[in-house]
Parts: structure tokens; C-alpha cells; sequence
């Protein structure tokens, strides 16, 4: 590199210290957060539409469910369930192929951004609107509903791994399912459709047990059946445990299939995950 | 491998299916030069380019980018290589600003932001969200994002596609600056007038093959050329003669008119002559 053809000082230049790597993550986070909120669609679809399911079906549904539970108070863990689930899968679902379409993703493989950094930036992005959205969600459900906030340090703990190990979960599945879309238009397509199905037969709009067996079967294999019965066990009195399907919350199991579905999001997002659109390469 | 080369290709191959894009090329690019592919859409151009950029794989053939394999390209080799693509990645909801100075971060000798944009000419657009660019002030920022590194090698893939005449002018100026301040450039292009401004040598590519590579004065012998004489004859009929001597051929003629010939013309073959019939066989 001593010699060169023309002066050189581009070339010659010293070179600096690579950036900091942490650094490079949170500023990344701050960007994804920034770009999230100034898009409109994402902030009203992604926030609004839990708060909104919520106002309808509380004023429609005001009945009791057994075990002196209001509809109310179980339909609102449910909400917060999918709420974590819109926040990271569907979002992540929605957005990555838009961004693979438009370059965005290309761009970033040029420069020498360290690839887990970009990764790092989505997943500060979900956890910073989940907080928020699940704060807000809280907030609506106790001023107009009285939903009951949990009222020990161990619930508020269950509270805790279970949003977590949900919100883990279902943003590596949002990665993973973001490279089944061919075009930008197509994320919405392929995620929209999965995420109603889970709601629906997840004991979310309805109360679990009153499903078909069949649909409680095929819902036990996915996470969110899973994690809305964990948020059950954090809102609804201990004594309703009795009516779940397996005669309790069952806390190891939903902290097993939730375990186990990141393991699957993991393997899913490190084997099939495209930097660039199939048509370009 | 030569310290003096910047790229190092032999028998470059690569084939989507059926259909061959790149079907063995051999080229060198020399540290602090510019190089411009030339080509028509289709030719390989930006295959080419690609692999060389470590975003697509080869199917075969040796290749040396900044004395590393771009299959494998590390951070550091990263940081030494810009790339202006030919897609844009848009960053809808952010400002020219906010994407260049996030940019910058990434490279460890990153220039500074500002002076970025008001090099690209983007000052009065800095604070402007990109999705409200014009399609030359977006190619500006693509430029933009190519350059913050501070990189030694510079890749444009047909980098400026949609400027008016006067922003590219200005585009010109500014590869020009690269160029004196060392920085290696190879563009794709396939504007003649672009290659023959900008390029110390010029490789024309067709059909997968890099048909030819010089300097843009000497692509495909058109200094030797032999020029075309061409006048009228006494009853009207257009003649013409190819001649290797053609200041004789004319003197021969005013004698032969016994002074003025009528309609006389003497032309040699242009760049885009040389380009037209280069490409023209490789078809």
C-alpha cells in the first residue's frame, strides 16, 4: 500500500477507532424508535388498535364469566397479550419486508455496521412501544374498566418473564415470517391473517374454554394462547385457575412453550433471514 | 497479490438459472484510478459490480477487492469500500441529516455530515424528510451515504440517473475531487459522454464479457482509425473513401476540382461509433 499511483490521501489517512459496538446498537434503537413513531400507520395500527378493541368489547360484553370474573377483566389480559404480539410479530412482520423492498436493508449490509446491531436496533424498538403500549393499554383498562393491577411483587414478577419471553418469542417469529414476503405490499398479507387466526383461537375475543376442543388444541401449540393464560394467572384471582383447560395456570408450561418457541424463532430467523429481495440476489 | 492494484478479477463467472450475466471477465483497476464500466442494460454491469461489492456470490473466478475476497467481507473492509448502489434504500421518515449523520457513526474515520451534504449540494434539503426529494436530490444523497466513510475505493452503479444536465456537471466535479484526493472510483455508466469525462480508462462490457479496455481516447483504436472522406462528384452523386493518409486524399481531390471540393467532409469514428459497433459484436 506504500505505493500509489496518485497522491493518496484518503488512503493515507489514520484510521480512527472502530465505534463502539453498545453505542452503535442504542443509537440504532433511537433511529428504529424515531422512525416508528413518525409513521402514522404503524403508531395508530400498532398502539390505537388494542385501545380501540378494548372500548368496543368492554361496552359490549359486560356479563361475568364464573368465578366472579367479569368478561371485561379477562378480555383485557387477552388485549394485553395481543398487544405484545402486534407490537413485536406483527410490526416486525409488517415493516421488515417494506424495508428489504426499498433498499434499506441492502444499504446497511455495505457499511461495516456489525449485523446484529440492526437486529439489536428492532428489538429496542419493541421492547421501548411494548412498555409504552402495555403502560397505556394498563392505564385505560384501570380508569375505565377497574382492572385490578397485581397486587404482589410475585405476580408483578410473572407480569414480567411472561411479557418478556412472549415479546422475545414473537419478535424472532416477526423476523422470521418477514422473509415469506416477496414484495413490500406482502408483509401485511402473510402476518395480518396468521395474527387474527391466533387471536381468535386463542381465547382472546372469547374465553378460552368455551372453544372447541380441536381449536384449544391447535392454540396450545402457539405462543399466544400461552401467554395470554400466563397474564390470566397476574389479573384474574388465584381461584380461577380451576377453570383453565389444564385446571390451573400451569406457569412452567407457559414458560416451556414460550422457551421453546424462541429456540424455533432463533433457528428460523438464522437459516432463512434475506438482506435483499429475491429478485435482487 | 500487486499493492498497485485495487481490483484484481480473472475469469469472473456467474449465472442466474439459464441465463449467464457475467461470462468470464478479466480485469484490473489500479489504486487511484477511475474506471468506468461501460455497457448496455443487460450486459452484466451491475452483476459485475455487485459481486465485487460483496453483496452477490460467484459462480467462479478469482477476485481481489482492496487485496480481500468480497465473498467474505469483514467491518474493517467495510469501512474502506463505499458504495452507491443503483436502487435507493429510502429512509421515508427520516432527514437528509438525520440518515447522513446516523451513517457517519458506522465508519471508524467517518467524514463530517455537514460537510457531506453541502458537497453533494443537499445544504438547503438537510432538515427536508427524504421522501419529499426530487429523484436527482435522492441519487445526491445515495452519493452521500457512498462517501461519509472516507472510503479508498468508491463504487457507482450508474450514479446519475435522473440529474438534469447541470447536477450532473456537478456530480462530475465532485468525482473529480474524489478522484484527486486518491480515492479509487469504478462506475458503471452507460452515458458515452459520462465515461469519456470522468474515466482515466473505460471497459466496455457486452453480453457478459468486458470486450475492451482503454482509455477513453484510444477505445477500439479510434485515433488510428481511418478517417472517411466523403464529397460530391460533378453530377451530384454522394462518394466517399476510407484513407489512412486523408490530408493527401484531399489535396489529390483540389487538384482534381482544380480548387474547392463540394460537400467535402472528413470525419473520424466518435466514441459512441466505436461503442455501437464494440457492442454491436458482442451481440
Amino acid at each position: 500500500m506504500t505505493t500509489t499511483t496518485k497522491p493518496a490521501s484518503a488512503v493515507a489517512a489514520p484510521r480512527g477507532q472502530r465505534p463502539n459496538a453498545g453505542a452503535l446498537a442504542l443509537r440504532q434503537g433511537r433511529l428504529e424508535i424515531t422512525q416508528f413513531l413518525r409513521s402514522r400507520e404503524s403508531v395508530v395500527f400498532t398502539m390505537g388498535f388494542p385501545i380501540i378493541m378494548i372500548l368496543i368489547f368492554a361496552s359490549i360484553f359486560d356479563g361475568t364469566i364464573g368465578g366472579g370474573v367479569k368478561f371485561t377483566q379477562y378480555f383485557i389480559t387477552g388485549m394485553i397479550a395481543t398487544g405484545l404480539m402486534t407490537v413485536s410479530f406483527q410490526n416486525l412482520g409488517i415493516w421488515i419486508p417494506i424495508e428489504r423492498d426499498r433498499g434499506v436493508l441492502k444499504r446497511y449490509r455495505g457499511t461495516p455496521m456489525p449485523k446484529w446491531v440492526w437486529f439489536a436496533g428492532k428489538v429496542i424498538m419493541v421492547v421501548a412501544i411494548g412498555i409504552a403500549e402495555t403502560a397505556l393499554l394498563l392505564a385505560v383498562a384501570v380508569a375505565l374498566f377497574d382492572l385490578d393491577l397485581p397486587g404482589t411483587a410475585g405476580k408483578w414478577f410473572t407480569f414480567g418473564w411472561v411479557a418478556v419471553l412472549g415479546v422475545t418469542a414473537c419478535t424472532l417469529c416477526g423476523i422470521a415470517i418477514s422473509s415469506l414476503a416477496r414484495t413490500a405490499r406482502s408483509g401485511s398479507a402473510v402476518v395480518t391473517p396468521v395474527a387474527l387466526v391466533l387471536q381468535f383461537i386463542s381465547g382472546v375475543f372469547f374465553v378460552f374454554t368455551d372453544l372447541p376442543t380441536w381449536m384449544q388444541q391447535v392454540a396450545a401449540l402457539f405462543p399466544l394462547k400461552w401467554m395470554c393464560q400466563g397474564l390470566r394467572s397476574v389479573f384474574l384471582p388465584e381461584s380461577f385457575g380451576a377453570q383453565e383447560p389444564g385446571g390451573s395456570f400451569e406457569l412452567g408450561r407457559v414458560a416451556v412453550v414460550l422457551a421453546l418457541w424462541c429456540v424455533i424463532g432463533v433457528v428460523l430467523c438464522l437459516t432463512t433471514f434475506r438482506w435483499t429481495t429475491k429478485r435482487d440476489g | 497479490m500487486d499493492d498497485e492494484l485495487a481490483i484484481s478479477v480473472r475469469g469472473l463467472r456467474k449465472a442466474y438459472g439459464d441465463n449467464v450475466a457475467v461470462a468470464g471477465v478479466d480485469l484490473d483497476v489500479h489504486r487511484g484510478e477511475v474506471f468506468a464500466l461501460l455497457g448496455p442494460n443487460g450486459a452484466g454491469k451491475t452483476t459485475t459490480v455487485e459481486i465485487l461489492e460483496g453483496y452477490r456470490h460467484r459462480d467462479a473466478g478469482e477476485v481481489s477487492v482492496l487485496g480481500a475476497d468480497p465473498a467474505h467481507p469483514d467491518a474493517d473492509w467495510r469501512s474502506r469500500v463505499g458504495i452507491v448502489l443503483q436502487g435507493t434504500g429510502e429512509f421515508d421518515e427520516l432527514t437528509v441529516a438525520e440518515v447522513i449523520r446516523h451513517f457517519s457513526g458506522f465508519y471508524p474515520d467517518a467524514d463530517d455530515p455537514d460537510k457531506v451534504i453541502e458537497r453533494v449540494g443537499l445544504a438547503d434539503k438537510a432538515k427536508a424528510r427524504t421522501h419529499t426529494l426530487s429523484g436527482g436530490q435522492k441519487r445526491r444523497l445515495d452519493v452521500a451515504l457512498g462517501i461519509i466513510g472516507r472510503p479508498e475505493l468508491l463504487f457507482l452503479d450508474e450514479p446519475t440517473t435522473g440529474f438534469d444536465p447541470e447536477a450532473r456537471r456537478e456530480f462530475w466535479e465532485l468525482i473529480r475531487d474524489l478522484a484527486a484526493a486518491g480515492t479509487t472510483i469504478v462506475l458503471t455508466t452507460h452515458y458515452l459522454d459520462e465515461a469519456e469525462a470522468l474515466a482515466d480508462r473505460v471497459g466496455v462490457i457486452a453480453g457478459g464479457r468486458l470486450v475492451e479496455v482503454a482509455a477513453p481516447n484510444r477505445l477500439g483504436n479510434r485515433q488510428e482509425a481511418l478517417a472517411t472522406v466523403s464529397w460530391r462528384t460533378p453530377d451530384g452523386t454522394l462518394e466517399s473513401a476510407q484513407s489512412a493518409t486523408p490530408t493527401a486524399l484531399v489535396a489529390d481531390l483540389a487538384t482534381r476540382f482544380g480548387g474547392e471540393v463540394p460537400g467535402l467532409t472528413v470525419t473520424r469514428p466518435t466514441l459512441e461509433d466505436v461503442y455501437l459497433k464494440m457492442i454491436g459484436h458482442a451481440r
